[in-house]
């Protein structure tokens, strides 16, 4: 291994001398570094913080971007009063807890169980990945458009699939209100689960052998193999993948918009397309906000504990 | 080395600010074009093909942004809404007139009309009522009737003329099979053709509007509602609505709709608007689909059911009630954001000519203009030009508020949840309108 070793005037050009700072004009180096820094500082606030900080002050007032005359008025917690006590927006909310509940369950069982195939060696095993991670290269509003027609109750496939195996006859996934909500899962699973496979074949892999020899010797079963090295060693990867996916599912829209638009009636209006609704087609921008305000201090409080949870399992 | 780049860099940036900041408005004043924002569909096409005609005339180039109409209030409310000059010309929606209106998107027409004698008695009274004025029914005109259109249906006349179809139906139903002349019998024939094999096919008895996302499930309820005698408030006290929203025949009207799509729409019909009732006519799936006249020309020269294949019709009626048909159609404004007025002006001027108007009829758009028809050879110009008069001298509009958006979607929720959803009952559904709507006009201050 070649060593390398950094003399002290090359070590103070880098900025990590103990020296006399280095001066460039006049600028110090830490001033130098800052306006480096600055124009992804400026960028940052222009399109993130003061968007933020401007939706959290349309939030308290009963602004309507499509009356621009209309009085913008000071209304306190009014829309996030009305927001707590809509029917609609509990109603809303549940729909995405049934999404994202039931997706993140069947996309992490069928992941893992693929990952766990697909780590044992054989031929063309690199071929299978990636044809098994196809659908998630696509884009989700053309999944969600292909996907009507598969689901087309005369002429698409699903509903001959399902024929072919239980005599059913004709039904729609897309127009049941107690189906459509499944076929949103079963799309998003469809599309998903290769990713969940991806990042726990990566932890599947990056357990040691060792550890797997040192049991046998022990005399552990694979069973407990299974348990005692395998899951924890692959667990902070499975939990980083649910932590994406669970955000992605809960911002989802493209997808529902293409398949259901959120229907039938309001079955499948998942938080974002109400939100939609609200910000862009009925133009309730002041109460559209507050609902964004909520979902954005939902998913980050929810995925600041997430972390800490993770971060405790990956110290273990 | 850094240096000496930095400031080629730094000139070549000013220079090219500089210029461009010089060079800018003179390339703007000779710009002559206009950009004309409408829906994607087929009478846009026909006005392209229109539209060159006053290129040639006057010089200046047409551009268009035409959008899907799934995305087209979504598109352009944005556009007006954030004061984009995207559009010069616009052929907004009956109902954006109020927003148009109220909120300065559009420019009014009454000192231009007048000064270039432009009549609104020349165009047909509802056209100019439903398309054109703000208040309603005031002398303030904010567009030119452009486009007439209402909803009606198309039938597959062939299969309505085969011996063994009609017997097979006159031994169901006890009456000739023919066009439906009422509700009642529009659901007999759409329920006879459900499920029947014709040609070794399995076909259905109607297509109808059930689209959840934008407009489609109102601009298809609203067809019974009206039929049923629906008013949106008292008439004699504005925007009071219980007991006129939710009265019995309102909530009879929405039941039967319900039963019209449970009994005779293809599977799967359920979020369909104007492109799938399209597709599932013209594939040879259904009997009969509720459409805007708009698409009837392309019908008509459609090779697998144009020509005599199909025949069209007019909303049916309901017991002793008026005939009414749900408006479609549009009128062209000029909007205020725009630079170039006084050539969207222009436009307008070239448009609403006679002979202009019976070419714009002959390509595909639909002329309101009493020149076109009212002139002896219309009705006889294509199949549906009767059905569509008839239809003009009917229609109803949904509420043309500024806060249509937000009554329309209230509409979509509740009667989506009812009729597709099976949701509650119909006199839910019409209640919780009857408490969205309040609440919108509420928020205004109207109610």
């Amino acid at each position: 291994m070649t060593q390398v070793s950094l003399k002290a005037p090359a070590i103070r050009r880098l900025g990590g001398g103990t020296g006399p700072r280095q001066r460039v004009r006049g600028l110090s180096d830490r001033a130098l570094a800052f306006y480096f820094v600055l124009p992804s500082l400026l960028l940052l606030l222009a399109i993130n913080i003061f968007p933020l900080a401007w939706n959290i002050y349309l939030s308290f007032t009963n602004y309507r971007a499509n009356m621009p005359g209309f009085p913008v008025r000071w209304v306190g917690d009014l829309n996030y009063a009305r927001l707590l006590g809509s029917e609609d927006v509990w109603a809303a909310m549940q729909h995405t807890a049934h999404f994202v509940g039931w997706a993140m369950l069947i996309q992490v069982i069928l992941g893992f169980g693929l990952a766990w195939l697909l780590n044992r060696k054989f031929k063309g095993a690199g071929l299978f990945i990636t044809l098994i991670a196809l659908p998630m290269m696509l884009s989700k509003a053309v999944v969600g458009t292909f996907w009507t027609y598969i689901f087309q109750p005369q002429s698409g496939i699903f509903n001959y699939i399902v024929n072919f195996f239980a005599d059913v006859g004709e039904f729609t996934m897309l127009g049941n209100a107690d189906l459509a909500p499944w076929a949103l899962i079963l799309v998003d699973t469809w599309m998903w689960t290769p990713f969940i496979m991806l990042i726990v074949l990566a932890g599947l892999r990056s357990v040691p052998q060792d550890l797997y020899e040192a049991a046998e010797v022990d005399g552990a079963s694979s069973w407990r193999q299974f348990w005692t090295i395998t899951v924890p060693m692959v667990l902070p990867f499975l939990m980083l993948a649910v932590l994406f996916r669970s955000i992605e599912c809960f911002k989802l829209f493209d997808m529902v918009a293409e398949l259901t638009s959120g229907g039938p009636g309001s079955a499948t209006e998942l938080a974002n397309i109400f939100l939609k609704r609200q910000a862009f087609e009925t133009w309730r921008t002041g109460y559209a906000a507050a609902f964004a305000v909520i979902l954005f201090v939902t998913t980050f409080g929810a995925a600041n504990i997430y972390v800490k949870f993770w971060t405790k399992v990956k110290e273990r | 080395m850094v240096r000496r780049f930095a400031a080629v860099l730094a000139a070549g940036l000013f220079a090219t600010v500089a210029v461009a900041g010089t060079t800018a408005e003179p390339a703007r004043a000779q710009d002559k074009s206009l950009t004309l924002c409408w829906a994607s569909w087929d009478p846009a096409n026909a006005l392209r093909q229109l539209s060159k005609d006053f290129t040639e005339e006057t010089g200046i180039e047409m551009n268009y942004e035409f959008v899907p109409w799934t995305n087209y209030a979504d598109r352009f409310l944005t556009v007006l809404n954030s004061q984009g000059d995207l559009c010069d010309l616009i052929i907004g929606d009956s109902q954006w007139l109020g927003i148009g209106a109220e909120f300065g998107h559009y420019v009014k027409l009454n000192d231009f009309f007048s000064e270039e004698e432009i009549s609104m008695d020349r165009f047909l009274d509802a056209a100019v009522y439903n398309y054109a004025t703000w208040p309603k029914g005031t002398d303030n005109y904010w567009a030119l009737p452009a486009m007439g259109d209402a909803v009606g249906y198309v039938y597959r006349k062939d299969w309505f003329q085969r011996p063994e179809i009609r017997k097979s139906f006159e031994q169901e139903y006890g009456y000739e099979l023919g066009v439906p002349k009422t509700w009642q019998e529009l659901m007999d024939v759409a329920q006879f053709f459900q499920g029947r094999t014709i040609d070794g096919k399995k076909r259905y008895g109607i297509a109808l509007y059930t689209e959840r996302g934008s407009e489609g499930i109102t601009m298809g309820v609203t067809n019974a509602l009206y039929a049923w005698g629906f008013e949106y408030d008292d008439p004699n006290n504005d925007y009071r609505m219980d007991g006129y929203v939710n009265s019995d025949k309102a909530v009879e009207a929405v039941k039967f709709y319900k039963k019209l799509y449970e009994c005779c729409t293809p599977p799967g019909h359920s979020n369909a608007y104007m492109t799938a009732n399209l597709d599932a006519y013209k594939s040879g799936q259904v009997a009969m689909q509720m459409n805007f006249f708009a698409f009837f020309p392309g019908i008509h020269k459609n090779d697998r059911v144009g020509g005599d294949t199909s025949g069209y019709f007019v909303n049916p009626t309901h017991g002793d009630k008026p005939r009414a048909s749900v408006l479609g159609g549009q009128g062209i404004s000029v909007v205020k954001y725009s630079d170039k007025q006084d050539m969207a002006l222009e436009y307008i001027k070239w448009f609403a000519q006679p002979e202009v108007q019976k070419r714009w009829w002959k390509l595909g758009g639909y002329s309101v203009h009493k020149a076109v028809v009212n002139a002896p050879w219309f009705k006889d110009s294509a199949p549906f030009a009767s059905e569509f008069l008839t239809a003009m001298s009917t229609v109803r509009d949904f509420w043309q508020e500024p806060t249509y958006a937000q009554l329309l979607q209230s509409t979509q929720k509740r009667m989506h949840d009812y009729i597709v959803a099976d949701k509650g009952t119909a006199k839910e559904a019409l209640d919780n309108l009857i408490t969205d709507w309040k609440f919108t006009f509420q928020s205004v201050g109207k109610y």
